[in-house]
């Protein structure tokens, strides 16, 4: 199973813990982005994720296995959410196991930046006042 | 020389074009001339210093030469996470 996938379904981050078990790890961070009820000001209602998945896995995996070589972590693994989501809902999962706990947080906080920062993926949010948005992409249209 | 390329639309580009992909026949060489070309057909408000464009499924430079049965995506603001 690749390193970074996406799921049309409700990520289940004990499932995935358990993909990081290793007799040789002392430490386990994890990170999980979810759904928040306000952005910018305005009240969200959900949340639409889109994403150019061909594209996407192919770099989201080079992201994972860059924490790998970098921080010396032997194991990774990032799954991020498409669709209708709600709010609370988990919208992204990172995970890192290794020997000590630093490399595990530094490692987790490089992969959850890269992907928020180059993959192709997109949010659109739906307001209670019934509008919505493409974020980041305010002065786009 | 014409080409036929394939282009997939996401997110704000997907919405303005009212479609998800097309067959393109077309006489531009480089993505650069592809998006004037399409930014004339659509609604296409995004400028190319706002986007990046990947070809067939990997981030390429604006001028890169396109060929015949390429795959084109030209790539909005993104937000994962």
């Amino acid at each position: 199973m690749s390193v970074f996938r996406f799921s049309r379904k409700p990520i289940d981050g004990a499932a995935l813990r358990r993909e990081l078990a290793d007799p040789a790890s002392g430490g386990y961070a994890s990170f999980e982005g979810w759904v928040r009820n306000h952005n910018e000001g305005r009240e969200v209602q959900r949340l639409e994720y889109e994403a150019f998945e061909e594209l996407a896995v192919k770099e989201g995996e080079r992201i994972v296995l860059a924490a790998v070589g970098k921080f010396g972590v032997p194991h990774a693994l990032c799954v991020h959410r498409v669709g209708s989501l709600e709010i609370g809902e988990m919208a992204v999962w990172v995970g890192v196991s290794s020997g000590h706990r630093g490399e595990a947080f530094q490692a987790c906080r490089y992969i959850i930046d890269e992907v928020k920062h180059r993959l192709p993926i997109w949010k659109k949010e739906h307001y209670v006042t019934g509008d919505s948005g493409w974020v980041n992409c305010e002065h786009c249209a | 020389m014409t080409l036929t390329l394939r282009v997939q639309y996401f997110a704000l580009l997907r919405e303005q074009a009212g479609r998800n992909e097309e067959r393109v026949t077309t006489t531009a060489a480089t993505p650069a001339e592809l998006y004037a070309e399409l930014k004339a057909r659509y609604p296409f408000k995004l400028t190319r210093d706002q986007l990046k464009v990947a070809v067939n499924a990997e981030f390429r430079d604006w001028a890169t030469p396109l060929a015949d049965g390429d795959s084109v995506v030209f790539i909005p603001p993104v937000a994962g996470g």
